[in-house]
């Protein structure tokens, strides 16, 4: 059983993730220059977990912001997700997004396009 | 030098940040701080200050990443680690303004490139993005091609760019974004 806790930066969002109650969180900014290397503990881990995942898996993801190349590391974590998916464990995704960030739903709409995963929209209010 | 010209000049073009030099990492979060408390002080809407904040982002990692292209490394030290960043506020929309020295031989791709986004209508550029971030392969530095569609994506205006001959190797490449509300 692995625990990922990632403390969140300026640049980079903080990351929750327990493989033994199978949820994951992400949650905040994602602008780091070097996405591969910050995305990749998170990736490996899901990779090993995708062997004997929990059921359900939840996953939580509320971005503020991310950049281009955080955006292609995100498709990437929902790609193992789907895989989990596939091998007929659930996977909840809940996708949030604050008001009037059309956006930040527009983002999560075109993951749900691209990937065979089922996205809840949450709207958030601002602060 | 006559800084009295050079302050009217930056008076005139509404200039709120401007910045000459290397691109490393601590300065791109220093502008990128400076900026969002500048646009909170204006009170600018959360909307638009999110817009500008991301166009920032994708237009200094861009500078940033190509400071460490190996071709560059062939220029003198000036021309490989330097470029010009401006920030400017007219009316209701944000100018962003950068400035690098490119290899020549880039030039052909890059315009292609910008001339490709700046044809498409704003759907267009939607489609093209979830195309690309599905198809891209990930470049070491992570970019995968996509900040240039992303910046015409979320401004849905067009790359204003110009491409300045220095010399038989480089020519220097200005790139500007308009961000309306």
């Amino acid at each position: 059983m692995e625990v990922i806790v990632i403390e969140s930066t300026p640049k980079t969002p903080s990351i929750k993730f327990d493989s033994k109650a199978g949820k994951l969180e992400i949650k905040g900014r994602s602008i780091p220059e070097n996405s591969v290397e910050f995305y990749k503990p998170l990736v490996e881990s899901l990779e090993r977990y995708a062997s004997s995942p929990a059921t359900p898996t939840q996953v939580d993801i509320q971005l503020e912001y991310f950049n281009t190349a955080s955006s292609k590391c995100i498709l990437d974590v929902l790609k193992r997700l789907e895989t989990i998916h596939r091998g007929g464990n659930q996977v909840i995704i809940n996708w949030y997004y604050e008001e009037d960030d059309e956006d930040m739903r527009e983002a999560g709409e075109d993951y749900q396009a691209i990937v065979n995963l089922t996205f809840n929209m949450q709207q958030v209010e601002l602060d | 030098m006559d800084i009295h010209d050079f302050y009217d000049k930056m008076d005139r073009n509404n200039i709120l940040l401007s910045f000459k030099g290397d691109i490393t990492a601590e300065l791109l979060t220093s502008i990128l701080q400076i900026i969002e408390s500048k646009m909170d002080n204006m009170q600018e809407e959360p909307k638009l200050r999110k817009k500008v904040y991301i166009v920032l982002v994708e237009l200094l990692q861009n500078l940033y990443h190509h400071m460490d292209d190996p071709s560059l490394e062939e220029a003198s030290g000036e021309m490989a680690r330097t470029a010009i960043f401006m920030i400017g506020k007219e009316n209701n929309h944000y100018n962003v303004i950068t400035g690098n020295y490119i290899k020549n031989d880039r030039v052909p791709i890059l315009k292609k490139k910008m001339d490709e986004i700046n044809s498409l209508s704003p759907e267009e550029v939607k489609e093209y993005y979830k195309r690309t971030l599905n198809n891209g392969q990930i470049s070491e530095k992570g970019g995968g091609g996509l900040g240039m569609i992303d910046i015409a994506r979320r401004t849905g205006k067009p790359l204003f760019y110009d491409f300045a001959p220095i010399n038989e190797n480089f020519s220097f490449f200005t790139l500007n974004v308009v961000i309306e509300q």
